[in-house]
């Protein structure tokens, strides 16, 4: 991949190098899940993981011992097991690659490349430099960066790092340096990074392994600084900072360890070295041991798509429904799997279809009061529209607990003596009785039911910040068809058709920002919602509309909704003015909705090992939603985690199948775009966002303590921005172990319903979709709609898939026979 | 009223055992049994006090039991309460519970659920006989289970590297904390000629107050007492350790550094309180520290970005207050402050994660730019310096490295002739010429014979010195520890009326558990290839068993109130006359040392990072 650098050292290319394998984790409060190895992504899957294995150290396969694990229960489809290893029978037999997979020890022990050449400064010089740069380093990004935690913040940063610590050494009768050296090359300004290596290291051509091994050695932190910098909106109160003003400050602090033990005489550690550390990113060696990782990665991937394909090639195609009693859009999101499962069983003549969660709405939310506006779209967008949200009777609960004062000398004896009381009963009720209040999250409070919004653009409304305000009746018109058509849902309207966001509740919970929907930046999806079915109930728009072969009757209505993941709760918003007819309806649907959602409830709690699904099913929803609002509970849902399909066509494909909640659901319909334009606007969604979520579970998971964030228990909060253990360490990027315990990691499996050759020129449209699926970051099936066959993605077309048959049990009382079972239920058929 | 007392210690014990006998997967079972110990010892608690105050708060003072007794040394316990106790009582014990219910649930699925509730029990009990103990004695053995159980919740996540480091340098404060009251307990033994209780303290201050007010001893026991306390409650210059004890899951952080732990401190001033109540000079001095404490982690509070350090030092800020209502004699005022300070951070720390989602909120709606604080009005230079100094923790941290570990690390790398090979020998040289020493000592001149104890001692201190800073050879450093104890127990033999039989008693838990540690030492070496003390290597992953086997072997080594070295300890200390204070000096840093260098040892081959990395290890700086 990388050439071995033995050139000149240039330093814009270093750091930006540095940047692209350095986390890439927003702020907490904009998170948003992504491919963790996103700078592998250039190479195939089985490449790029070695390749980082091997010079970063990541683990980023399950260990032989949980393969064979999953074997030994059973759970590895045998016809499967032999086919994948019949594929690979160049080197091997296939009797030694059982014996390999099944038998043969092998050394599973991690040695990277990362790190080796500062490894010396122990070596040879005897000093532990980490100890004394680290600590110090850490307080001083942090305080610069916080976002409010400090009560007296850093005095000096509108100057960017550098110059801000430089102001503040300056002014200053101490200081943060032991010598002289260091502090005179900040004070006067020598900060030249080239000027510092070659104090520190000397040797050019070592410069950049020195600069990756000690970024590397504290990645959190890196890894913010870089983001950081490249997006400085994601802080409330901006900062500026470059990763270069960090290194080259940790670079200072170096030398001035250095000089503190050894005086200003020391060789740099590039002379003293014997030999010379593997570069970085030499080529590698073929790795035994990783062939059999990926092998078995392989087979129980496959085991899985073979149950997928079974599943949906076999079940016989349910008719048309003739009379809707309703529609409802949900968010592509896997935790709605299940709920539109429940709500269809409950009632086989609702409609159900699954699409992004912004509904193809991309704006900014300014809620009532707030300073900040948020954005509602995925990521990669950039809105021009701003939507504000009218409530005067707004109210923002406070909290003494995490207010300056308790914190003070005076002021807190105060408290301490006197308003103790209130927290050791505050204490009491949240251990025995846990209740919503300040410090929990509740996607319910986004946007509250009674607050208006300015959908409309009014001419005469001036631009705010350069956004304008609300949508314009065309860009309306525009946004809904597209989502109507990316859909297929173009005719046939029943008479009340939902559209229903989703969004999390949840307390004492750092990653909150992550529970809620991802095609919504992060944010409860309400607002969008709301904001579409406004659209779709306009006039106007569906007379510009039915001009584009749209014909939404008068007697359907829109209502938008919101679904709390967690509490397994909706509201739905204004449906004071509809008529008596859709009053009434509407009263059925929520009857129906609010049975679907007790189910879906009760079906999640099997996975919850504190919690007896057993009772009554009232008491197991209402201990659902316990957990939302209780301190104690790590645990309010489990999101993403099982995610492994996802499914793009029409719901006669995936309707009737129990998919456990592990699929991303997005209708569509070949028959309404058989040039595949939509598709392509589908794909380039469901690769980067289903596919990031995807990754980021299976790397969190197998290497949980460098790729995730380790257990959640003891984690600070940092800053505002990032959680770290205890008070010393680095920033945690990932997710905690409590997120993802639970999950496999499988790739994503991406099925489409259409003709292959359609989807093969789609995809070659965006290069971007097409890396995603090219080198096998997911997988992609697509089965041919009038055939009926399924053809892989590989080697840069498809093949027609060599399907074993494959037994799909049938669940017939869906929720007490699961309700025991807490592992992974096999795809099963439901009706 | 007397009988049951006995019962709030116990009732943990009971539990305590009863759940180290418990099935580590069973996680109802487990904390079912620390909830309901806990809550029925709250319950019970409520009960006895009310019973208490309705028939008129008197104060209780008896003598439990003597565990050990010679001549005038008696190492009894004795219970006390009066409403001091009664205020850590009712609050430790309601803390306590509310930890515990807590943590069922937020402990779930973590490696160690067991761990952490058996910790949490032993805890509660250590913590429940140092608010009933009566006397020093009785006081230290709980003072060491606090000690212990702190340095193993610190260490919770002992897979990884700075919990380990942070756990072990949190212990080194804990152990000079100890030796103050091992002082403390020496001196007051010469001073009285006996073991005494806080109450008899306390009566014999008030008769002799003119006396005590002149007596240089009763204000070094005084001191040493706050040496013992200020460590405990992070008092200057032992502050620094308290943020960096946050390494364990929220709850126990919560409840140890938040709440009782490091109220602790104060309690012992409290409850030493009448015993250097005439003292002004040390009251005044206890104000001043408490003023600096306050100032100091005042400012060092207020510019954490992390919200647990932050909190950690607001309440580090409270506690210099509260040392100073105690020292003002404002007893009633200190215990509510205590009991509030407790409630409050209790609370704080168990909803530290929600800050994030609570602060970005409330900044998403009144964020003010370059919001102004009070040091915005100060001159620049001095606001910068002060901000400085306060990110920089005033530097404690660094000064009590520099100062006290550097020199120790230097002095011991100058020892680097030792070996495994040849410890043995120099071992036998000294003590022989120790043998005929001490068999001929007729022979010896008095003035010679004054010097000869104390240079023992410091042969002593010597090999545990080299124990503590050996980088290499485990078994080198294991046996510098016990060849230390030998030669305390060499020197103390010099003294005149001696009794061997208390020589016996000191050095037979020292023989017991220096073999059992080797033989763990012995069975690891022959498992694994590196066994070393250079860096950590986390063995604990692979042989849990051995590790349990020799962390006990370690307590009994560092003289834990497992083996009968404990009282031993106390007792060698009693033969140390009161003009030797060299002798004393060298035995306490002997103290000191061999009990670090024990838990470093134990540290570095079974905690930290495992060095067969094929697993998911984190980073150091993680």
């Amino acid at each position: 991949m990388e050439k071995e650098k033995n050139s000149k050292f240039n330093i814009d290319e270093t750091i930006h190098r540095l940047k692209h394998y350095l986390p890439a984790q927003a702020p907490l409060k904009d998170f948003i899940h992504h491919n963790t190895l996103h700078a592998f992504q250039n190479l195939k899957f089985q490449e790029g993981l070695e390749k980082a294995s091997e010079t970063f150290g990541y683990k980023v396969y399950l260990s032989l011992k949980e393969y064979r694990a999953i074997y030994e229960k059973g759970l590895v489809n045998k016809e499967v097991f032999n086919h994948v290893i019949s594929r690979k029978t160049d080197k091997y037999s296939m009797e030694e690659w059982t014996n390999r997979l099944l038998f043969q020890n092998f050394n599973e022990k991690i040695v990277p490349r990362i790190g080796k050449l500062k490894e010396h400064w122990k070596e040879i010089y005897h000093i532990d430099i980490e100890s004394m740069v680290h600590p110090l380093l850490f307080r001083i990004i942090c305080s610069f960066l916080d976002q409010g935690v400090a009560v007296w913040g850093f005095p000096t940063t509108n100057f960017g790092f550098i110059k801000s610590l430089a102001k503040l050494e300056k002014n200053s009768l101490t200081s943060f340096f032991r010598t002289e050296r260091a502090r005179n090359l900040l004070l006067h300004g020598t900060t030249d990074l080239k000027y510092l290596l070659k104090i520190l290291v000397g040797d050019e051509t070592l410069f950049e392994q020195y600069l990756f091994d000690i970024q590397f050695s504290h990645p959190g932190w890196s890894g913010i600084v870089s983001v950081i910098e490249e997006k400085p909106e994601t802080l409330l109160d901006s900062r500026k900072i470059t990763l270069l003003d960090f290194i080259c400050f940790e670079l200072l602090l170096e030398i001035d360890t250095l000089d503190y033990y050894f005086g200003e005489i020391w060789s740099p550690l590039g002379y003293q070295l014997k030999n010379k550390p593997l570069s970085l990113f030499a080529d590698s060696k073929y790795n035994d041991l990783f062939e059999v990782y990926y092998t078995w990665q392989l087979i129980i991937e496959e085991t899985y798509y073979q149950e997928v394909i079974n599943a949906i090639l076999k079940e016989d195609r349910i008719e048309e429904i003739e009379q809707k009693s309703f529609q409802a859009l949900f968010c592509i999101d896997d935790r709605e799997c299940s709920l539109r499962r429940h709500i269809e069983e409950i009632d086989s003549t609702i409609e159900t279809f699954g699409t992004a969660g912004h509904f193809n709405l991309e704006f900014y939310y300014q809620p009532t009061l707030s300073k900040f506006y948020s954005k509602v779209c995925p990521v990669i967008l950039t809105p021009k529209v701003l939507i504000k949200e009218i409530n005067p009777d707004k109210k923002i609960e406070k909290d003494f607990h995490f207010s300056n004062i308790a914190n003070g000398l005076i002021l807190g004896w105060f408290y301490t003596h006197f308003l103790a009381v209130w927290s050791i009963l505050k204490l009491l009720l949240g251990v025995f009785k846990p209740s919503d209040n300040s410090s929990t999250v509740s996607s319910f409070r986004h946007m509250e039911v009674h607050s208006t919004l300015t959908i409309e653009n009014n001419l005469n409304d001036s631009k705010i910040d350069g956004l304008q305000v609300g949508f314009t009746v065309n860009e309306m018109a525009d946004r809904l068809e597209g989502l109507l058509k990316s859909i297929g849902l173009i005719k046939n309207f029943a008479p009340i058709i939902y559209s229903i966001g989703h969004g999390s509740s949840n307390v004492n919970n750092t990653h909150y920002a992550g529970y809620d929907c991802g095609a919504c930046s992060g944010r409860p999806g309400s607002v969008n919602a709301r904001v579409i079915s406004f659209i779709g109930n306009h006039s106007e728009v569906r007379k510009i509309l039915k001009e584009r072969g749209i014909n939404i009757p008068d007697s359907t209505i829109f209502i938008g909704g919101l679904h709390d993941t967690a509490k397994d709760m909706m509201v739905f918003f204004d449906c004071d003015n509809i008529s008596e007819t859709h009053r009434l309806q509407h009263l059925e649907n929520i009857k129906k909705m609010d049975a679907a959602l007790e189910k879906n409830a009760v079906e999640r709690s099997r996975r919850f090992d504190t919690l007896n699904s057993n009772q009554n099913d009232k008491v197991v929803h209402e201990q659902v939603k316990l957990r939302t609002i209780s301190l104690f509970e790590p645990r309010p849902e489990y999101n993403h985690a099982t995610n492994s399909l996802c499914i793009v066509g029409r719901r006669n494909l995936s309707k009737n199948i129990f998919f456990d909640r592990r699929a991303f659901l997005n209708s569509y319909d070949y028959k309404t775009d058989l040039e595949g334009k939509y598709l392509l606007g589908i794909l380039n969604a469901v690769a980067p966002v289903c596919g990031g979520i995807n990754l980021e579970y299976y790397f969190s998971r197998v290497d949980n303590e460098n790729l995730g964030a380790g257990t959640k228990l003891p984690h600070n909060a940092m800053g505002l921005i990032g959680v770290s253990n205890g008070t010393d360490g680095d920033l945690r990027p990932g997710l905690p172990i409590q997120m993802v315990e639970i999950h496999d990691p499988i790739r994503l499996l991406v099925v489409v319903e259409h003709f292959p050759e359609i989807v093969l020129n789609t995809i070659k449209k965006n290069n971007g979709t097409l890396e995603w699926f090219e080198n096998e970051w997911i997988n992609l099936i697509v089965v041919n709609p009038e055939t009926n066959e399924a053809f892989m993605y590989m080697n840069n077309k498809f093949e027609k898939m060599k399907v074993f048959s494959v037994e799909i049990g049938c669940l017939k009382n869906l929720s007490k026979e699961i309700k025991e079972y807490k592992e992974n239920i096999p795809i099963s058929s439901v009706s | 009223m007397e009988y049951i007392i006995h019962f709030f210690i116990l009732i943990p014990l009971v539990g305590f055992l009863f759940s180290l006998l418990l099935n580590k997967r069973n996680e109802k079972l487990i904390s079912g049994v620390s909830f309901v110990t806990i809550g029925v010892h709250f319950i019970f608690s409520l009960f006895f006090v009310s019973i208490w105050l309705i028939y008129g708060m008197k104060q209780i003072d008896f003598k439990e039991f003597s565990i050990f007794r010679s001549g005038n040394y008696d190492f009894y316990i004795d219970i006390h309460f009066d409403v001091i106790t009664m205020t850590f009582l009712i609050v430790g014990s309601l803390l306590t519970f509310l930890v515990s219910g807590f943590s069922r649930f937020y402990l779930h699925r973590e490696h160690g659920y067991k761990r952490f509730f058996t910790t949490l029990l032993f805890f509660f009990i250590g913590y429940n006989i140092i608010i009933f103990s009566g006397n020093l004695e009785t006081m230290f053995l709980g003072w060491e289970i606090l000690g212990i159980s702190s340095f193993l919740l610190i260490a919770f996540y002992r897979e990884r590297y700075l919990p380990v480091k942070n756990a072990v340098k949190v212990f080194s404060i804990y152990r000079i904390g100890d030796v103050g009251l091992i002082l403390a307990m020496w001196l007051s033994h010469h001073f009285w000629q006996a073991n005494i209780s806080f109450k008899q303290m306390a009566d014999y201050q008030s008769f002799n107050e003119h006396l005590s007010q002149h007596s240089l001893i009763g204000i070094i026991i005084s001191l040493l007492i706050y040496m013992s306390a200020a460590a405990k409650s992070a008092q200057l210059p032992f502050s620094s350790w308290l943020p960096r004890a946050m390494e364990g899951p929220t709850p126990s952080s919560a409840i140890f550094y938040g709440s009782l732990s490091v109220h602790i401190g104060a309690f012992v001033m409290m409850r030493t309180f009448p015993f250097w109540e005439h003292q002004t000079s040390f009251r005044i001095f206890v104000i001043i520290i408490g003023i600096l404490t306050s100032i100091f982690a005042i400012l060092t509070s207020r510019v954490q970005s992390s919200i647990k350090s932050q909190i950690a030092y607001s309440s580090m800020a409270q506690i210099g207050l509260i040392f100073i209502e105690i020292a003002l004699g404002f007893q009633e005022v200190a215990l509510i402050h205590i009991a509030g300070n407790a409630f409050l951070r209790t609370y704080q720390l168990l909803v530290s994660p929600s800050v994030i989602s609570y602060k970005i909120r409330e900044q998403f709606y009144n964020f003010v730019p370059h919001q102004k604080t009070i040091e915005d009005s100060w001159p620049k230079r001095f606001e910068y310096t002060i901000y400085m100094l306060s990110l920089k923790e005033w530097n404690i941290d660094s000064i009590m490295y520099t100062r006290f570990w550097n020199p120790l690390k230097r002095f011991g790398n100058k020892l680097n002739f030792l070996t495994f090979k040849n410890v043995f020998i120099f071992f036998f040289i000294f003590m022989g010429i120790g043998f005929s020493l001490l068999f001929n000592d007729t022979l010896i001149s008095k003035e010679l014979l004054v010097y000869i104890p104390t240079f023992f001692a410091f042969i002593g201190l010597v090999s545990v010195i080299k124990a503590f800073t050996e980088r290499n050879s485990v078994r080198l450093s294991w046996s510098l520890v016990i060849i230390n104890h030998f030669f305390v127990a060499l020197a103390i033999s010099f003294n005149a009326h001696f009794d061997y039989s208390h020589i016996l008693l000191y050095l037979s838990g020292v023989v017991v558990s220096g073999i059992v540690g080797f033989l763990c030492i012995q069975r690891l070496r022959g498992l694994e290839k590196w066994v070393s003390l250079d860096k950590f290597y986390g063995h604990s992953y692979e042989h849990p068993k051995i590790t349990t086997v020799f962390f006990m072997a370690c307590l009994g080594l560092s003289a834990f109130p497992i083996t009968p070295t404990f009282i031993g300890i106390d007792l060698i200390f009693s033969h140390i006359h009161e003009e030797q204070v060299l002798l004393a000096f060298f035995v306490a840093l002997s103290f000191i040392l061999n009990g670090l260098a024990v838990i470093r040892i134990y540290a570095r081959i079974f905690l930290g990072p495992h060095v067969k990395k094929y697993h998911s290890i984190a980073k150091r700086s993680f």
